[in-house]
């Protein structure tokens, strides 16, 4: 059980939440209250507008312990609009292939569950390719 | 100062209230009738009540559609979420047997912490019930926003009745003051009984049903008195009503209604979703009116009337006005999401659905 850790990862994880540096204005994510930019403190939060970039990806097979249930998935590095590079889930590919460059949107979803089917639901922010109106 | 409420059967909020946005979601997945048909009746095609259901991805549940469907809300209603005062979701499939789906949602979306929050449960109506509450906190002047929704990730059991029909998806609404509204909720009405008519136990995986009592004394009595008291109440007729919307657990419930009710098949058109997303419970009506309002123009009056299991239903009049026009282009609509569609074999919903024995 690790119900804290989780729990503190919250706003983050639901709504793409971090920071911006008030002294150059970089966009920081995940939120770490200091600039990696310009090395001053950060600490006032921004969320993210969820469009972004695959600009890496990998299938994954062998899924770790939690996420077997779900394999195989596709993790991909994915350059947000603002800037940073966010490691997550794609979702909803249907018939579509994943490839450097596709533009994708935050959507949160459920993760895993914390241990077994007594544990706690974990959700957080997956990334499918953008959906256009019909 | 005191007011004297008019012996109505009406509810009417003492301050008109309106939807000051609205969002839909449908998960990308099909899994169309006939498949059922082929894994359970040999593949007897003739009288299929609906042509495929919407269901679920792995990692969905009404939580992640929940927070689809309001965040496409909010992106019409263009407010500030911290506004919001409530956050009601209703559902037959809330992921946690008991902990809140609507904290979640309230945490991610924002609304959090300054919230009410509360999970309904009434079958099919428990969208609606959200809803009628919501008229009444913002009609009564205690808060200016509350957010209702209904979705759900039904259950059939493999092979029963309810399996070729038992769908995911529903819709959300931010209830505001009808000044702010792009359609005015005029007034809603319920009728209730107990009606045994479906039922799912506690611990039990899959709901019961009444086969035929689920018809006449259940679903068509109540869906039918519900709009017929309604529009007598308010002194209207069908053909006052540019559409109509009813609860559709399958394709020809809410036909039949319809027609009972003296409304057309191009009345109840744009809101006639079953046949292609199948009955998405505590969605059900309430994604018809989302689609409605997509295609809705201002002036525009529309009737709606759910149906829940147990039963009850609840009947709207709303009208349509100028704010729509600007707004329902900031998020994606209902008929977007219904083409996004990725067809499934029996096997791979078996798998989504969790049906398949792991230990």
């Amino acid at each position: 059980m690790e119900i804290p850790r989780h729990w503190r990862l919250n706003q983050q994880r639901y709504g793409l939440v971090g920071e911006v540096c008030p002294h150059c204005d970089t966009k920081i994510f995940p939120p770490r209250d200091i600039c990696p930019a310009c090395g001053q403190d950060a600490k006032t939060t921004f969320a993210f507008s969820g469009r972004g970039a695959v600009f890496s990806f990998t299938t994954i097979y062998e899924a770790p312990t939690g996420f077997d249930e779900t394999a195989p998935y596709t993790v991909a590095l994915v350059k947000l609009e603002e800037g940073p590079l966010v490691t997550a889930q794609l979702t909803d590919l249907g018939e579509a292939h994943p490839e450097i460059g596709m533009p994708v949107e935050m959507v949160t979803r459920r993760l895993r569950s914390d241990g077994d089917e007594r544990g706690m639901l974990i959700y957080g922010y997956k990334f499918r390719p953008v959906l256009k109106p019909a | 100062m005191t007011t004297t409420r008019p012996n109505t059967k009406l509810l009417i909020p003492a301050k008109p209230v309106g939807i000051i946005g609205y969002g839909a979601y449908v998960p990308r997945y099909r899994l169309p009738a006939r498949e059922v048909a082929r894994v359970w009746v040999g593949g007897r095609t003739s009288g299929l009540p609906i042509k495929e259901k919407a269901v679920p991805g792995l990692d969905e549940d009404v939580v992640t559609m929940s927070l689809e469907a309001v965040r496409n809300a909010l992106k019409r209603a263009g407010i500030d979420p911290a506004e919001i005062r409530a956050v009601w979701i209703g559902s037959e499939s809330h992921p946690y047997a008991v902990k809140p789906t609507s904290t979640i949602v309230a945490e991610a979306i924002g609304a959090a912490p300054h919230v009410q929050a509360a999970d309904m449960e009434f079958a099919c109506k428990a969208g609606t019930e959200a809803m009628v509450m919501a008229m009444g906190l913002i009609g009564s002047g205690m808060a200016r926003y509350a957010v209702a929704a209904g979705l759900d990730t039904a259950q059939g059991k493999p092979g029963d009745a309810l399996e070729y029909t038992a769908a995911a998806g529903g819709a959300a609404f931010i209830i505001g003051p009808a000044e702010e509204s792009l359609a005015t909720i005029n007034a809603s009405y319920s009728f209730v009984t107990d009606t045994p008519d479906f039922w799912r136990r506690e611990y039990q995986r899959y709901p019961e049903h009444g086969n035929r009592f689920t018809g006449e004394p259940a679903y068509f009595k109540h869906s039918t008195t519900a709009g017929k008291t309604l529009m007598e109440e308010m002194g209207t007729k069908p053909a006052d009503y540019k559409w109509a919307i009813f609860h559709q657990p399958n394709t020809k419930f809410p036909q039949r209604t319809a027609s009972l009710l003296g409304f057309t098949p191009e009345q109840i058109k744009p809101g006639l979703l079953s046949p292609v997303i199948g009955n998405t419970y505590a969605g059900a009506a309430i994604i018809g009116l989302t689609a409605t309002l997509d295609i809705a123009q201002p002036g525009d009056r529309i009737l709606m009337v759910s149906f829940g299991s147990g039963a009850g239903s609840d009947a709207f009049d709303i009208t349509v006005t100028e704010k729509l026009l600007e707004r329902r282009d900031k998020a994606l609509k209902t008929q977007d999401y219904i083409a996004r569609r990725t067809e499934i074999d029996y096997a791979t919903y078996s798998r989504f659905r969790g049906k398949i024995a792991m230990k």
